[in-house]
């Protein structure tokens, strides 16, 4: 009975430490997305290479693909794009540009340095379409399937690890 | 050069920026009232600022999408509700009471609740403790200590 009275605050104290161990292993800007297995919000704005011809996310039902945000003002695109620009080559999935608060001569220009790993990028040049999908720092990624159900959202630049480890395995997964 | 380097260095903090408006609505109910929804609306770019004290450009564009929703005459509660749609709960300073928050809340009055209970609990048990254990001096101790005390007290010695 006597041992009780170290025992417990002991405890606490344990259990203190294993929460804050587990709180420093996650990355507090990877805020968890209300969208995963939502429906993926609509809208329908003008291409960025061509300002006549609109997309709305309903054109791609029955494909799985990826809805990439990016901006020729975010660095860590930078980083990202060749990983875009393999994945493209691989033919692992059709992707979709989100350019995010943008100037088109920008966009383009930019697109044109780097390559162009995009089925076409649309252009939000005023961040709406960015508000509907809870965007909050470029580059975002969402995985949308044959239905238009968003099913996961990668929060960063991705790595050729991440396209090893998530993207691969899920794609084979919503293509089954 | 060192009286150089700070503002450097802080100018290498600020990241790169996409561009944003922001226009003050002329009615100043209007911007009570966004005032009042974005200090509980966090910003999640700077993720300890609100969104009513954050410079960065997806703050502005969330205090003018409030605007224009305040303007169309949506409630507060409305205007909440697209919020964490779209961000998710963190996004509001507050959280809702629920399944994954519930340890938040709670917590921390059971913690109060607990220490209080264990510090009356121990405190009884102390003072009962005492009580028994002071047994009432008979004359001889009582003597022995008063002569105690009086050498104590003797500046002689």
């Amino acid at each position: 009975m006597k041992a009780l009275k170290y025992i417990i605050p002991l405890a606490i104290f344990a259990a203190l430490c294993v929460f804050l161990a587990i709180g420093l292993t996650k990355d507090p800007r990877k805020v968890p997305s209300p969208f995963i297995d939502k429906p993926a919000p609509a809208f329908a704005i003008a291409k960025l290479h061509e300002p006549e011809a609109k997309f709305s996310p309903a054109d791609m039902k029955g494909k799985v693909w990826l809805l990439n945000v990016w901006a020729s003002w975010c660095v860590s695109c930078r980083v990202e794009h060749p990983v875009l620009n393999d994945m493209n080559r691989r033919g692992l999935v059709p992707i979709v540009g989100l350019n995010y608060k943008d100037q088109r001569a920008d966009a383009t220009k930019w697109l044109k340095q780097h390559g162009d790993p995009y089925l076409f990028s649309v252009w939000d040049f005023d961040g709406k379409v960015g508000i509907d999908y809870g965007v909050y720092g470029a580059p975002e990624t969402f995985v949308i399937d044959k239905q238009g159900i968003i099913r996961y959202k990668h929060i960063g630049p991705i790595s050729p690890d991440d396209v090893q480890k998530i993207f691969l395995p899920l794609l084979a997964k919503l293509n089954a | 050069m060192k009286r150089l380097l700070a503002p450097l260095l802080f100018a290498a903090c600020l990241p790169a920026w996409g561009q944003s408006a922001e226009i003050a609505n002329a009615d100043p109910k209007v911007e009570a009232r966004l005032k009042a929804i974005a200090h509980e609306l966090r910003c999640l770019v700077c993720q300890n600022q609100t969104i009513a004290d954050s410079d960065a450009p997806l703050a502005v564009d969330l205090r003018q999408q409030t605007r224009k929703m305040i303007a169309e005459g949506k409630s507060d509660d409305e205007i909440r509700s697209y919020m964490v749609d779209r961000y998710g709960d963190f996004v509001l300073y507050k959280p809702p009471f629920n399944a994954a928050t519930a340890v938040l809340w709670v917590g921390p009055p059971l913690l109060i609740v607990g220490g209080l209970a264990g510090l009356f609990v121990m405190l009884r048990r102390r003072r009962a403790a005492t009580q028994e254990g002071a047994a009432p001096l008979d004359e001889k101790r009582r003597r022995e200590i008063e002569a105690l005390l009086a050498a104590d007290s003797d500046p002689k010695s």
